[in-house]
């Protein structure tokens, strides 16, 4: 037994070890917590001067048209997020993950790059690439490759009135009326890569003699996704799926310099930026706590789901 | 089968290929960008073009670089983001590794629950803490110091978390146990055997806390009030309402602000990209 052995370790170590990280996670992230649930149940005005008001804040949210205009907004955001870009980060995972194939380190590199780029960074270079006329990079772009493709001639044989005219790609309203389809674009650029690489990840847990297994017993490529790939890359799936609903919730930056604030109509509103505007501009902590405790118990929620699907995953397979 | 296989790799490397293009240009406008005067910005996509269609080289400018440095002060800036990226990595780091190895490989009353707290805290969005943590700023007077950005960010449960799962796969018990045979003591264990073990995490977790500061807007935005105090991320956020339409100035700073977290991420990208799935792949 280790009983010789356990003498030796100093008791006091672990604690002393501890002791950093516990006390100042103590003070400056478990009391901050603890007082977001008094807060919430209280109006301020700034730090300074607050008053009890009980459930009343949440009341207030329920009934909030703003409030449900960011979380509709956010939930676009979230599900455009994982929809797209997603699959295709676990589509270039794929196909890095290709034997034999040459510059695979570059490739990663590369696709990782963006991620670094910080959200305020981002949202600066896409309010730019994004612009409609003359000013839009990615507008002017479209319009190159559809008018080579002679989509535009197409569109204007089959349609009597067609929408896909240079004009109006050239005028696509990006920043204005799809705000959040221009939040998907630019988080797709950012994300897209990081993803890949949990997915990359993920595939070396693939069994390669099942997958030669299956081609023998002449399973097709979909196939051999469906029923080798998907089990092994599961667990790793369903987990950046879950970082990825997290983080998409918490979107503030991206909207907020790309639009300046809420944009048109509040189409570039989330939930963090409401919170923000609540706490920061109008001084109503109390109300910006409220708002951090739904968007905690939302992902609260979507943590435990993922946790008790993984669960049932694991009693499937034994 | 072999043709078909050729028609496959082409396949693959012409959709890699135009993903990678896709990705990096971006950098390369942000980059002509930055050179670029307003008059005719939008005319060209990277480079400027005289009236023979010739790259007109001498309309580029480094006006947007020095107005940075030497009138919007972007030095001082710098010197805030390296400053508070630094110490607040370097500190998280520090405490989230004696933490992850304390938990991990030493039997102690309170373990269990130390252990939960940690992986509770996971799962609270960092918002929630946002008005909460200036109220206590604001109580203990340390509003507008860095004290107020860099206490909070010097416990992170998800650095003890990955501390934790890095020492139990590359820090064995058996070599901790000879070493106390041996009478060396716990604290020395730690920093001359342990933390070289950890160092491809102590990289990774470095860089992680690094990004996560020096990209970190809303931090800065809420405790901050002094412009002298203020880091990179919110003195571009600045430059877009102040200077508006001022395009190539807006690149030249959002260049400056990412091009030493990529110099950083370049030196340590190895130990990054498998510290930040680590997490995932062995939990």
């Amino acid at each position: 037994m280790s009983a010789p052995s356990r003498p030796l370790q100093d008791r006091r170590a672990p604690y002393i070890m501890l002791a950093p990280f516990a006390l100042i996670f103590l003070v400056f992230v478990a009391w901050p917590l603890f007082q977001s649930i008094t807060l919430s149940t209280q109006r301020t005005f700034g730090p300074g001067t607050t008053k009890f008001v009980g459930l009343e804040n949440f009341i207030d949210l329920a009934g909030d048209p703003m409030f449900w205009i960011a979380l509709k907004n956010t939930v676009i955001f979230t599900l455009g997020s994982v929809l797209i870009q997603l699959p295709l980060s676990l589509l270039l995972a794929m196909a890095l993950n290709r034997p034999n194939l040459k510059g695979r380190a570059l490739f990663r590199l590369i696709f990782f790059c963006p991620v670094l780029v910080g959200m305020v960074f981002v949202a600066m270079m896409f309010s730019l690439l994004l612009q409609r006329g003359s000013g839009g990079v990615l507008n002017r772009m479209a319009d190159q490759v559809l008018e080579s493709l002679f989509l535009y001639d197409l569109a204007g044989a089959i349609f009597k009135d067609p929408w896909l005219t240079s004009a109006n790609i050239i005028n696509f309203p990006w920043l204005e009326k799809y705000a959040m389809w221009a939040l998907i674009v630019a988080a797709l650029w950012m994300f897209v890569g990081y993803n890949m690489v949990y997915f990359l990840a993920a595939l070396q847990n693939v069994r390669k003699d099942l997958l030669e297994a299956a081609t023998v017993d002449g399973a097709n490529a979909f196939h051999r996704f469906r029923h080798v790939t998907l089990p092994a890359i599961r667990p790793v799936a369903s987990f950046v799926v879950l970082l990825s609903i997290i983080g998409s919730f918490q979107l503030f930056e991206l909207p907020f310099f790309m639009f300046g604030g809420p944009g048109y109509e509040n189409r570039g509103l989330t939930v963090v930026m409401y919170l923000y505007q609540s706490g920061f501009e109008t001084g109503d902590l109390g109300y910006a706590s409220a708002i951090g405790w739904i968007l905690a118990l939302i992902l609260m929620a979507f943590a435990l789901l993922q946790f008790i699907l993984a669960r049932r995953d694991e009693g499937t397979l034994e | 089968m072999k043709h078909r296989h050729a028609i496959m790799m082409t396949c693959i490397y012409v959709t890699l290929g135009v993903g990678a293009v896709i990705t990096f240009l971006p950098f390369l406008w942000m980059f002509t960008s930055s050179f670029r005067t307003n008059a005719g910005f939008f005319d060209t996509y990277f480079l400027p073009v005289d009236a023979d269609e010739n790259i007109a080289w001498s309309q580029l400018t480094f006006t947007h670089y020095h107005k940075l440095l030497f009138e919007l002060g972007f030095g001082r800036a710098i010197l805030n983001s390296i400053f508070l990226s630094s110490v607040t990595s370097v500190i998280a780091t520090l405490f989230a590794a004696m933490a992850g190895y304390a938990l991990a490989r030493f039997q102690f009353r309170g373990r269990g629950f130390a252990l939960f707290v940690v992986l509770a805290m996971l799962i609270v969005p960092a918002p929630l803490l946002l008005a909460p943590t200036y109220q206590l700023m604001y109580d203990l007077g340390l509003i507008d110091t860095y004290h107020a950005l860099i206490l909070p960010a010097a416990a992170p449960a998800f650095g003890v978390f990955l501390f934790r799962q890095a020492t139990l796969s590359s820090v064995p018990s058996q070599l901790l146990e000879a070493a106390r045979i041996d009478g060396c003591g716990e604290f020395r264990i730690f920093f001359t055997m342990a933390l070289p073990l950890l160092r491809p995490m102590i990289g990774a977790f470095l860089l992680i806390t690094f990004l996560w500061s020096w990209n970190n807007f809303i931090g800065p935005q809420v405790m901050l009030q002094d412009v002298d105090r203020f880091p990179l991320a919110v003195a571009v956020g600045n430059l877009k309402g102040l200077y508006y339409q001022d395009y190539g100035l807006q690149m030249a700073g959002t260049l400056i602000s990412i091009l030493p977290v990529m110099l950083l991420f370049l030196m340590l990208q190895r130990d990054f990209i498998s510290g930040l799935t680590a997490g995932a792949v062995k939990g």
